[in-house]
């Protein structure tokens, strides 16, 4: 006998998800999932967007990069509440993991929650966390054929940062094109030339996510 | 790797429908993915033998329906497949495109017995 399903197949971990976006919006958290592939700058975006709103908004992080445990010790320097989560190997951060780490998150006591997915282009595109917002890193070293490579990624992505564009001049890549390419496939995208090391581009970043966060 | 956890929760979803259905076990399973997914049907199939072992969908046969990546351009409206490192349209070079197909994963029947 034939049964029709047509269910999506992780139907389960978007309904966690919407689970865990009921829970932020409860408490009028603003939530980014930050993505890229390993090395690309995530924890470095999240020290310097800390260091800019210091003051203005408080700021919680959620690391699941498995990369280090140093990543969580420099971010909790700045200050922020940090949760680390143990995703046992896996190559990407889901609903659930997610969901089993916020009991730890002072939700409370913060206006943005950042979340640094694992280092990874291509599963984290499948499992949407509950976040407001999907911000993909793009660093000058990879290549600018990137978005071709991981369409899914940056067809998804509410803003993609281009970072390390202190290295350009080192580099071929074609930052037009690059943002071109993008918009094609994303009408919607914010495209931002950045540099953590310099701070080129960071304000515009910083500005634009405090607007985000003010539209809800 | 992450055909691990979809092959679990592709696992979960077809054992539920398969107990609806009170069936005694599941012979088929008609997978659709799309091919921007990057899902791999093989390390699907390997991780499904490892899962399955001792549950009602043991020894299923797997068919996985792959569906290209497609946009439309929203210009012309014609649709193409998208090329591997070109996406403006063939028909009108335009490069304002919508990505109408190939980001499916689903289960869409199976046979059960
Ligand atoms: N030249 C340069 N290096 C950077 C920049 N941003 C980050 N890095 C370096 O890239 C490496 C990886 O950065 P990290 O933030 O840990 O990446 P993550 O793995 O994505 O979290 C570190 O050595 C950073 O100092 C940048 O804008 N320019
Ligand atoms: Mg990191
Ligand atoms: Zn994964
Ligand atoms: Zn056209």
């Amino acid at each position: 006998m034939e049964i029709k399903v047509v269910k999506d197949i992780l139907g389960a971990n978007e309904q966690i998800a919407q689970k865990n976006r009921q829970l932020f919006d409860s408490h009028h958290v603003f939530v980014v999932n930050v993505m890229s592939s390993p090395g690309a700058g995530k924890t470095s975006l999240i020290l310097e967007t800390i260091k800019r709103l210091k003051g203005k908004t408080r700021v919680g992080v959620v690391e699941g990069d498995i990369s280090s445990s140093l990543d969580a010790e420099a971010i909790g320097k700045e200050g922020v509440p940090v949760v680390q989560i143990n995703t046992g190997g896996e190559c990407h951060l889901d609903a659930n993991m997610t969901s089993s780490a916020l009991p730890s998150v002072p939700l409370k006591d913060i206006e943005l929650l950042l979340i640094e997915n694992v280092g990874n282009l291509v599963c984290p595109a499948e499992f949407t966390l509950g976040e407001n917002i999907r911000v993909l890193i793009s660093s000058t070293p990879e290549g600018d054929d990137k978005p071709f490579k991981y369409p899914l990624m940056f067809h998804q992505a509410d803003a993609v940062l281009i970072n390390k564009v202190d290295l350009l001049p080192y580099l071929k890549f074609d930052v037009d094109a690059f943002s071109k390419t993008i918009r094609g496939i994303n009408q919607k995208v914010k495209v931002f030339p950045i540099s953590c090391t310099t701070g080129e581009g960071i304000d515009q970043w910083v500005s634009w996510l405090f607007d985000q966060m003010k539209k809800g | 790797m992450h055909e691990l956890s979809i092959t679990q929760s592709m696992l979960d979803l077809v054992l539920g429908e398969a107990e609806k259905a009170e069936a005694e076990s599941v012979a088929k399973i008609n997978l659709v993915i799309g091919e921007m997914t990057g899902v791999v049907g093989q390390c699907v199939q390997f991780y499904f033998d490892f899962l399955s072992k001792g549950t009602a969908a043991e020894g299923a046969l797997l068919n996985f329906k792959v569906t290209p990546t497609t946009a439309k351009c929203r210009h012309c409206a014609k649709k193409f497949e998208l090329g591997e490192f070109d996406w403006t349209c063939p028909y009108c070079k335009g490069n304002n495109i919508e990505i109408v197909g190939g980001k499916e994963l689903f289960v869409e029947s199976i046979e059960v017995e």
